[in-house]
């Protein structure tokens, strides 16, 4: 499939990011990037360590502020030239986009199963009875609906990570965001992940993927970003940037990698 | 002696009954932004815990009679307080106590990795809705050995009562102990305390086996 051509057919903006920059103190962490993210597709951003790339996924999150440009999702303002939109439109931002963190960030005195109701019902207003459907459902997706009723110490990192994922699903969000999903977990781990982002970008769930797996953001993105140094050095088609990269930089990043 | 018993139980539950809910908004003065507050709750934390609690219990007691009379002297005026010593025993030590339990919270608090409240916001869970359902049973079940050590002094701190003359346990054993010119009344006291902390401990041991279902 050429997924590449995928890209030139969306026209559904569902993140798009206009001169972002953001810094902390006197240190700008990005600066002036723009790209968008358009529906069923996967954006994957790869780079060194502080080039900014999770810093990105944050700003989209509403984890940080950003420091200047504009955030729209689904078409929605968040934030225009630094102005941040009234705090009920943020709210309403803040449900459409989901995040699974590198360190999964599971609530350890919930079960499983309630780790993935307890927002479906708290934050959704969902009855107790259509959340655990839904969560039965996502548990059963990722192959993990034996466990429900156990707790997340109980389960392996590759485990936690996609009750992770699960939870994020169940609030229907518009887009997925990966920050280093695979990080934590050990190689073996790492493909139970990957082979689930896979199946759901089969499944044309948008998503943004922030990852050091080359060979998974060639294969399953549509588009990539590689970052340095808080700008974009280089964004294409993922054969292309990782297979033959045009920058210095990049070469340099992917030497290792296609050697 | 069972009167005197019955007095020490007496402050020690109303003291526990307080002082847990009332050292949350401590805390909360202690970590707010707000910098007027939380300096004011610095400065109070730091002359609770700076001074003994038996001056606290003196000065809660007597404080405000002696307030009154340097007023009457001043003003003129005949105003009276009093003020009855069981009173302001607990309340000195509420007071007191929930100066100790207010940090005990902050730092479980603070060990909260902030992953948990990241995670919380993302899934569009409020503020109020990340304290109470994310991250308060978390923090119980990290200050329950600590709590555990405050609740077993404060069975012994009440013996401090008595310095305002409320007649607890160990007072009464002391006036026993003259009258019958007989050891038996201490012992008897100190079994009691000893009994009385074996049962918190006892009872904290079960808290933390029932919190021990996570890690």
């Amino acid at each position: 499939m050429n997924r590449a051509g995928l890209r030139m057919n969306q026209s559904e903006e569902i993140i798009r990011v206009e001169n972002l920059s953001k810094s902390f103190g006197t240190t700008d962490v990005i600066t002036d990037i723009s790209f968008s993210v358009y529906r069923g597709e996967v954006l994957g951003i790869i780079g060194p360590s502080g080039s900014g790339k999770s810093t990105i996924l944050r700003c989209v999150t509403q984890l940080e502020s950003v420091s200047g440009g504009s955030v729209t999702i689904c078409g929605k303002q968040l934030v225009k030239d630094g102005v941040y939109a009234d705090r009920k439109a943020q709210r309403d931002i803040a449900l459409k986009v989901g995040l699974v963190f590198q360190n999964f960030n599971l609530f350890p005195h919930y079960s499983v199963l309630k780790n993935i109701t307890d927002a479906q019902i708290h934050v959704l207003g969902r009855s107790k009875d259509e959340a655990e459907h839904t969560a039965m459902q996502l548990l059963t997706r990722v192959g993990l609906s034996a466990k429900a009723a156990n707790y997340p110490c109980e389960l392996s990192g590759g485990q936690q990570q996609r009750v992770s994922i699960a939870r994020a699903l169940a609030l229907k969000p518009e887009v997925l965001l990966f920050d280093e999903p695979t990080s934590a977990l050990d190689p073996e781990l790492t493909g139970e992940i990957l082979a689930v982002i896979k199946d759901l970008a089969e499944e044309r769930m948008t998503m943004v993927v922030v990852t050091h797996e080359m060979a998974f953001a060639r294969d399953t993105s549509n588009h990539i970003i590689f970052m340095d140094g808080g700008v974009i050095v280089e964004e294409g088609d993922p054969q292309e940037v990782i297979s033959n990269p045009r920058q210095a930089r990049t070469k340099a990043f992917l030497a290792r990698f296609n050697a | 002696m069972l009167q005197g018993t019955a007095t020490s139980l007496e402050v020690f539950f109303l003291t526990l009954l307080f002082a847990v809910p009332l050292a949350l908004p401590v805390t909360a003065g202690r970590m707010t932004k707000n910098r007027i507050l939380s300096t004011v709750t610095k400065i109070f934390l730091l002359i609770i815990r700076g001074t003994p609690l038996m001056l606290q219990l003196l000065v809660v007691y007597f404080g405000p009679s002696l307030l009154c009379i340097w007023i009457n002297k001043e003003f003129g005026t005949n105003i009276r307080v009093t003020w009855p010593r069981f009173l302001a025993a607990n309340v000195a030590l509420i007071i007191n106590y929930a100066a100790y339990f207010a940090e005990i919270y902050r730092g479980g608090i603070e060990s909260i990795p902030q992953g948990q409240y990241e995670a919380a916001k993302v899934l569009g869970y409020t503020k109020n809705q990340t304290f109470f359902y994310i991250i308060l049973p978390q923090v119980v079940k990290r200050i329950i050995p600590a709590m555990g050590n405050e609740v077993i002094t404060l069975v012994k701190d009440t013996a401090l009562v008595q310095v305002i003359g409320v007649s607890e346990l160990l007072r009464v054993a002391q006036e026993t102990q003259s009258r019958l010119f007989s050891f038996m009344p201490l012992f008897v006291a100190g079994v009691f305390y000893f009994i009385m902390n074996w049962i918190v401990e006892a009872v904290f041991v079960q808290i933390e086996k029932k919190l021990a279902y996570y890690k």
